[in-house]
């Protein structure tokens, strides 16, 4: 298999505080990849290095043959990739819901506003949001917030999706509807790494699991492995304290 | 009455001078502005220089009255480098100068009120940093801003009546000339002030209206 994405010898620091260690991964075209561990052990930076969100502090990043870590690369370029759904949502709160899903390919060229506009309708009926297409973000609950921001990532097409904390800030009877719809995006072969702490969805879509402590990778593998019989004592600690 | 003929007789004359303290207003707040967007940037940035530049114009400016800032400009640079104001533009550019510092500051303010989630939101998406401030911060930052630009735009309006110590034929100067000649200086006085009252009126409508208009659904 294709690797999307590459990652050697990550290390990343702020000021002094090392968040990362020395993180090396592959992950391969369609493959979905989960990636748990306590606060603070870094999974949400190593996530965010991915598109350089945060800056890299030393090591290699490459996404689709980008190397992301060598300055000439355009990262501008690269993003348009790699789409992100955040644990806020960060939905644009002065635009509709449709000019939401339509403002990054219009302003980047890659499509004019009307077809733009049929594509967001495609994707908002996917996600189930048709009906809201015209109204503000702040008329939306968190879980409809939350499958907008995803409809916004998948306008640019990008054949990789990152996720950080997606159900975090949600009410417990809106995780379902946002799992859902990435579990429908998984089945159509997207590659994605998933930050949550949602075990049932690490177990049933996830293809590998990595569980992250002190800035390192302490143990990765399918979920059954890492969830059902883990071998490191930080992990059996950590599912002990979540399962 | 009186005061109707004064108004009246004078109608012509005040219709210059308000076109004269418009035209003051209106460009000076829009190199202001300029100024403000450009400076705050470098207020925000990492480059200790563009920080330093403007934080020596910050304090000069705000640490001096318009007054003397219009003197020194007026008078004060001419001697030193031999050579003659247009008057306009010297009105002009002292009044962008002075009201670019406190747009500096309103809208480092207002880019600042945004969450951060939304420049990374716009960044992730591929949008590079100036399409990012242009689509999804100013609109935003503007938002917030409102009410403080509005404030500023009544201020620079009311200190171009300082520009009558140059003799820029504005509302003031304007009223000084006609007072200078009657001698009606409560009636004249009280028409100047009126035009002044009746243009920031229509400025605090206008900015209600536009709250009203921008909520976003909240």
């Amino acid at each position: 298999m294709e690797s999307k994405i590459s990652v050697r010898n990550l290390k990343k620091s702020f000021g002094d505080l090392q968040v990362l260690q020395d993180i090396s991964t592959e992950i391969t075209e369609g493959e979905v990849v989960v990636v748990i561990g306590p606060s603070g052990s870094g999974k949400s930076t190593f996530l965010r290095c991915l598109n350089r969100l945060e800056t890299i502090t030393a090591g290699k990043v490459i996404v689709d043959g980008f190397d992301i870590t060598d300055k000439k690369t355009d990262i501008n370029e690269v993003r348009q990739r790699i789409g992100m759904v955040f644990q806020h949502f960060n939905l644009f709160p002065h635009m509709t819901v449709k000019e939401n899903v339509t403002m990054a390919p219009v302003t980047l060229k890659r499509a004019d506003q009307e077809d733009a506009d049929k594509k967001a309708m495609k994707l908002l009926e996917r996600v189930g949001l048709a009906d809201k297409a015209d109204v503000y973000p702040a008329q939306l609950s968190g879980g409809q917030k939350q499958r907008v921001a995803i409809a916004r990532a998948l306008a640019m097409d990008p054949d990789i999706m990152l996720f950080d904390e997606p159900t975090s800030a949600l009410d417990p009877e809106m995780v379902g509807e946002v799992l859902a719809v990435m579990k429908d995006l998984a089945q159509r072969g997207m590659t994605m790494v998933v930050v949550t702490h949602e075990m049932g969805f690490a177990r049933e879509v996830g293809d590998r699991v990595l569980f992250m402590d002190g800035g390192y990778i302490v143990e990765e593998g399918t979920p059954a492995q890492v969830l059902g019989r883990p071998k490191q004592p930080r992990t059996i600690d950590f599912l002990s304290k979540v399962l | 009455m009186k005061i109707i003929e004064l108004a009246v007789q004078h109608f012509p004359s005040y219709v210059n001078a308000l076109l004269l303290t418009l035209e003051a207003t209106v460009f000076s707040l829009i190199i202001a502005t300029l100024i403000g967007i450009i400076f705050s940037l470098f207020k925000m940035s990492k480059n200790k220089v563009l920080r330093g530049i403007v934080a020596v114009y910050l304090s000069v400016i705000r640490g001096t009255p318009l007054m003397v800032q219009i003197l020194f400009i007026y008078f004060g640079l001419p001697m030193a480098f031999g050579f003659r104001w247009d008057l306009t533009v010297a009105c002009v550019l002292i009044m962008s100068l002075n009201a670019g510092a406190y747009m500096t500051e309103l809208i480092r303010g207002g880019i600042e009120s945004v969450d951060k989630g939304q420049m990374e939101a716009a960044r992730s998406l591929g949008l590079s940093y100036p399409q990012a401030m242009i689509k999804v911060i100013l609109p935003q930052a503007t938002r917030t801003m409102l009410p403080s630009i509005v404030n500023q735009v009544i201020v620079t309006l009311k200190d171009t009546s300082l520009l009558s110590v140059i003799s820029f034929r504005e509302l003031t100067q304007n009223t000084k000339i006609i007072v200078a000649n009657n001698m009606e200086a409560l009636t004249m006085y009280f028409i100047c002030g009126l035009y002044y009252w009746i243009v920031v009126n229509i400025l605090t409508l206008l900015q209600n209206n536009i709250e009203r208009r921008t909520k976003f659904g909240k």
